[in-house]
């Protein structure tokens, strides 16, 4: 097995406040790997770790060389596209400034304008509305955007913090399908934080299940959805 | 009739100025959320290094372009150095440390080029221009230099990746740094940009006001006017705000009786406090809103 991302006895810390304690996880080269866990039990500081955004302890190990102290825009150009929760948006901007954006870390021309066609077939909405201010879009289009501007970074990984968050049902599908074929066509890495554990879990390989900031559980998302307690306490049935 | 238009013309001319002050004030407050109170005296003591490279003997042109650059890299160096390490500390330490850039700056003009109030030469020649008493050369040349600048700003932020990078990080840091954008830098740039835009005010307005280390105090106050009256988010209103100001300023002196020379910097200092009053956000500002 050869893990893309690894992460060993990651603790975290908000001032001097430990909200993770030694995590210890692994995202394989190509698969989608999914972290479960109720409101607060640090999925997006996970994340945040990872991309180096709060104060962390602990070996992180990116394609086997340490990401530990490296600035998050260091991080970022080592291939990390993080898809933030709120999904930040740069709403003063059009839709296609925020493409070109996402694609701050890369230097080639034609490959780049390539790329932002590539996006707009993904999502055809944001061709039809490249022109307007991306705060303008609908929050389904702004996570699409959001998708779309880590997209331009040609990522190996793909962290993504609740992409479902605020959408419509018929929504969520659409984009986890991108994903989805995404990670098959491209062999995109992801590591997928989300509440809603039913579809993590169909679209994952492998999952996670974390509680207050500790590690509980690990397999195959087959696994995880197999036991019994993660199917009454997450899947609710 | 031609008293009005004259005294239009010279207001766009010195508004020009203004709307550079301002627009140099709103890029850095854009970039670090505080307004420069030292951004006047940054564009003094570029104005002076341009004297001092003119009394060497560089040709005024030289000088123009050599302080540019030098003053860019102050900038550059100044964010890096004093305002860097500071980032992430409360508004006070900003202030405190603006005043001091401020009197550094003041003092170390005045310990090298001394307090004399020194001419300082226009590129634009003097007499009529065109063989008209409407606008003067010098006028003329700011309104033309200052509309040349702010093209080439326009153009540079609306068409070029460091551009649109600059505004990105001013826009959301914490996304542009997910894009892999050195916001870092893109600050730093931000105050070489400001510094070098103060540098072309200062030695546009120096023919006008004359070389002293006093001589960017009112201009940068009516460059905050102007900034405040745009919004401070708002580059284009900045501008916008820097020629009303400067109209405004040379209608009221002429017209107000009891304004006249003595009462015109206070102007500046009423147009501030009747905007924040009426509208807090400027004219072109826009509402900072926190959703909890």
């Amino acid at each position: 097995m050869t893990a893309l991302l690894e992460a060993r006895d990651l603790c975290a810390f908000y001032g001097d406040t430990q909200v993770l304690f030694g995590l210890e996880l692994a995202v394989e080269e190509g698969s989608i790997t999914t972290l479960l866990g109720a409101n607060g039990a640090g999925k997006t500081t996970t994340l945040r770790s990872l991309s180096g955004m709060v104060r962390t302890r602990g070996d992180i190990r990116f394609d086997g060389r340490s990401l530990a102290g490296q600035a998050t825009e260091s991080i970022v150009r080592r291939g990390i596209a993080h898809v933030p929760q709120g999904r930040g948006t740069f709403s003063r901007q059009t839709v296609e400034e925020n493409l070109k954006i996402g694609a701050m870390a890369r230097r080639d021309r034609a490959g780049i304008a390539g790329d932002i066609e590539r996006v707009y077939g993904y999502f055809p909405r944001l061709k039809t509305r490249r022109r307007q201010q991306a705060g303008t879009l609908s929050g389904g289009e702004q996570q699409m955007l959001a998708v779309g501007r880590a997209l331009m970074l040609r990522p190996r990984l793909m962290l993504l913090d609740e992409p479902s968050f605020g959408l419509a049902p018929i929504i969520v599908a659409e984009l986890l399908d991108i994903l989805g074929a995404l990670n098959r066509s491209d062999r995109v890495s992801m590591l997928l934080v989300e509440q809603n554990a039913a579809i993590a879990l169909e679209l994952a390989h492998h999952a996670y299940l974390i509680e207050t900031g500790r590690l509980v559980m690990a397999g195959s998302a087959a696994e995880l959805r197999a036991n019994e307690n993660i199917r009454k306490s997450y899947l609710g049935y | 009739m031609e008293l009005f238009l004259h005294q239009i013309l010279a207001g766009l001319a010195t508004g020009g100025i203004y709307a550079c002050m301002a627009l140099a004030v709103v890029m850095i407050y854009q970039a670090i959320d505080h307004l420069n109170f030292a951004q006047g005296e940054m564009a003094m003591f570029s104005t002076f290094v341009a004297w001092q490279l003119m009394q060497w003997g560089a040709p005024f042109w030289v000088a123009f372009v050599v302080t540019i650059v030098l003053s860019f890299g102050a900038g550059v160096v100044i964010e890096r150095v004093v305002f860097k390490p500071i980032r992430e500390a409360p508004v006070l330490s900003h202030v405190v440390v603006f005043i001091a850039l401020l009197a550094i700056l003041n003092s170390a003009a005045g310990f090298i080029w001394d307090y004399q109030i020194k001419s300082f030469p226009s590129p634009f020649g003097s007499g009529p221009l065109f063989g008209q008493n409407l606008i003067s050369p010098h006028d003329a040349g700011m309104i033309a230099v200052t509309l040349v600048l702010l093209v080439l700003l326009y153009l540079f932020f609306l068409h070029t990746r460091v551009g649109l990078a600059m505004r990105a990080a001013a826009a959301n840091p914490e996304s542009a740094r997910l894009a892999g954008i050195r916001v870092g830098w893109m600050i730093a740039l931000g105050w070489g940009m400001a510094a070098a835009i103060g540098a072309v005010a200062g030695m546009m307005i120096a023919p006008v006001v004359f070389l002293e280390p006093q001589m960017m105090l009112s201009i940068l106050l009516y460059g905050f006017a102007a900034a405040v009256v745009g919004g401070l988010t708002s580059p284009g209103g900045a501008v916008l705000g820097g020629f009303a100001v400067g109209i405004i300023e040379n209608l009221a002196g002429t017209y107000i009786p009891v304004v006249g020379r003595e009462l015109k910097l206070s102007i500046a200092l009423s147009i501030i406090v009747v905007v924040l009053l009426v509208k807090p956000n400027g004219l072109f500002g826009r509402r900072v809103v926190t959703r909890v």
